[in-house]
């Protein structure tokens, strides 16, 4: 947010980001006498190179004088090195409120998030950060993450996970609205967008799906081992939950403004806005069920436009479902 | 090019830590004579030029959150102000953290995965690191992550942090154009992978909640650090929940098709066999808003048939009818 903000060990290099980094450098050391450099550079997000140019910079640093008994004073011995001289810089910095309010909103998010068996930890970690933050920790309180998790499923993926066991789920699918039965072999649980998700190699799909746990019906830990196939990798979240694949249909919607809401929510190919605020949005789907549903949701406020018979096909939902108030 | 400027940056490195150092060291106030005298890097320059570098460092030092402290010696006489920084207030307090809470807050730092807080972030776990706090084992298979990738959010999170006013162009849902907003910031507020802002609308004199990406355009900060001040009372999490649940005051009675209708008999307060149509079953569903009801339900076509109460089957009614024709 300031400089600060941006200057954490992973950010920019320059003064704003190294000067900070010193100022923890220093104090790390001196509690870890004879530390490896490779682990220091490992926990500053930097290469040993980078570190060794910090560490030499710190050499030519000190109490005003600078003679030899004021300056900081650093030892290699092999691959390790130990701080002699801290020159006064005994301990870290206090916590930025933005770091304090990164890492208290967080905790805190957890200690919400219903089903997780960290609760006590987290409540004790929180109580602790919150006493060394001090002043900073004000701001934390104007930010909130609520986190849905799962009472009822939670524990049982988190068992599964930790023993290495098959997953059988009664799994309700929403685009068709029908409830499938499966096994599972689990791969990690998500909490992402504010839900929980199980990640599994579904063995009736043959391929990873994510399965959001308050769409479990039932869950039941097999005897049997988790074998998802060697080479399984997990998603790549970093473009959001949902990717959509290139050989998915590509349906087009027009939006009224009433409807712009599907824009936010759903990953489109490309959003046309016209002056009056209605949008032309493409995205594309493996489900035409779930299209048809959610056209039916928006009524006069979204239309498929294309595929045509996918329009003609909502077209006539719409029809069926009317006739039975007609009765 | 790049290495002399690797050079300069370094020097300034070198020349704000030394400053640090001495500014810890001394119990007295420090005038910039003395800084100059007793710091490496100012000594060179013209007293003139050394007091602005002194400025610019110190406004440095002071965004990067270490305490200078002014003052003066003695009341006496007219001493020039100095600077020392108090060691309590720049040393971050003990701080042990048990094996299992180093892993819960491992787990809690993971969470954030975008700028600015996930630097944030960052660079608060090396504090902790310094103070001693050994890496955690963390849970490998589970991940909490949070996405902040609404352009408005960081203006919003820092203007909520120093309590200022904020001003943007809003689009609310269903308006067509953009409109100016004004509001006092009370908090920021993710749910279901989204961030609004919970504030004081000043033109339309109430609380209101704002969706992060229906910011259209910059936001701006407006009036002087610390002026918003959020009412006693003033509830973020509850806040969030009322978005999350839209509290029914109302019940409708609804049949559904065989198989049909999953998230609806989830929610059903009572279900029953429906006497007209063999094999469905009635069930009655809480609900506050007719046409939001109606999203739910125009979404099962065919399947699900309400019967009352008749704002709700209106509501059905007309949205299908839109479609039909």
């Amino acid at each position: 947010m300031t400089d600060a903000g941006s200057a954490g060990a992973r950010g920019p290099a320059g003064a704003a980001g190294q000067l900070p980094r010193l100022l923890a450098l220093v104090p790390y050391l001196l509690s870890r006498p004879g530390v490896r450099v490779a682990e220091v550079a490992a926990t500053f997000g930097i290469t040993e190179d980078r570190l060794r140019k910090d560490l030499n910079l710190l050499w030519v640093c000190g109490l005003p004088g600078h003679g030899p008994g004021d300056l900081i004073d650093v030892e290699f011995e092999g691959d390790t090195v130990t701080l002699l001289e801290p020159a006064g810089v005994t301990r870290p910095l206090r916590l930025t409120v933005d770091e304090a309010l990164a890492l208290i909103v967080a905790l805190r998010a957890l200690a919400a998030t219903p089903g997780l068996s960290e609760h006590d930890a987290v409540d004790r970690a929180l109580a602790k950060v919150e006493q060394a933050a001090g002043a900073a920790a004000g701001a934390a309180a104007r930010v909130e993450i609520s986190v849905e998790g799962e009472q009822r499923v939670l524990p049982v993926v988190r068992a599964a996970l930790q023993d290495r066991r098959r997953l059988h789920l009664s799994y309700h699918v929403p685009g068709r609205d029908e409830t499938t039965e499966r096994d599972v072999d689990p791969l990690r649980l998500l909490l992402v967008e504010g839900r929980s998700y199980l990640e599994g190699w579904c063995r009736k799909a043959e391929s990873v799906r994510l399965f959001r746990l308050d769409r479990v019906d039932a869950v039941q830990v097999l005897d049997l081992p988790a074998e998802p196939p060697p080479g399984v990798r997990s998603r790549d979240l970093s473009q959001g939950l949902f990717r959509p694949g290139p050989d998915d249909l590509l349906v087009t919607l027009a939006l009224r403004p009433a409807a712009a809401w599907v824009a936010d929510y759903h990953p489109c190919e490309s959003v046309t806005e016209s002056a009056d605020g209605s949008l032309v949005v493409r995205l594309r789907t493996r489900d035409t069920g779930w299209v048809r549903r959610l056209a039916l949701r928006l009524g006069e406020q979204g239309r498929v436009l294309a595929p045509a018979a996918l329009a003609d096909e909502v077209r006539a939902d719409a029809a069926r479902a009317l006739a039975a108030y007609r009765e | 090019m790049q290495a002399n400027l690797a050079a300069v940056s370094a020097k300034k490195t070198e020349r704000l830590l030394n400053l640090v150092i001495c500014l810890l060291a001394t119990r007295r106030f420090m005038s910039v004579h003395e800084i100059r005298a007793a710091v490496p890097g100012y000594e060179q320059d013209t007293e003139e030029s050394s007091r602005r570098m002194f400025e610019r460092d110190k406004e440095e030092l002071r965004e990067l959150g270490i305490p200078l402290e002014t003052g003066t010696n003695s009341a006496a006489h007219d001493d020039e102000p100095g600077y020392r920084i108090a060691r309590r207030d720049y040393e971050l307090p003990d701080i042990t953290l048990a094996p299992d809470e180093a892993a819960a807050l491992g787990l809690a730092a993971r969470l954030w995965q975008s700028a600015p807080l996930a630097s944030a972030t960052g660079s608060a776990l090396l504090k902790l690191a310094a103070a001693g706090v050994d890496a955690p084992v963390v849970p490998a298979a589970l991940e909490p992550r949070v996405g902040a990738s609404e352009p408005a959010f960081e203006g919003c999170l820092r203007a909520v942090r120093d309590g200022r006013s904020l001003s943007f162009r809003y689009r609310a849902s269903g308006r067509t154009a953009p409109e100016p907003r004004r509001v006092d910031p009370w908090g920021v507020v993710s749910w279901r992978g989204r961030w609004y802002l919970v504030g004081w609308d000043g033109d339309r004199a109430a609380e209101r909640v704002f969706r992060l990406s229906r910011v259209v355009g910059a936001v701006t900060a407006t009036g002087e650090a610390g002026t918003v001040v959020v009412p006693a009372g003033v509830d973020l999490r509850a806040t969030a929940e009322r978005m999350a649940r839209d509290e029914p005051h109302l019940t409708a009675r609804v049949s559904l098709r065989p198989g049909a209708g999953w998230e609806l008999r989830r929610a059903a307060t009572a279900t029953a066999d429906d006497p007209e149509r063999a094999g469905w079953s009635i069930v009655d569903v809480g609900f506050s808003d007719p046409e939001r009801f109606a999203d739910r339900i125009a979404g099962y076509g065919a399947d699900a048939v309400v019967h009352g109460p008749a704002p709700a089957r209106a509501a059905v009614i007309a949205r299908l009818r839109g479609l039909a024709s």
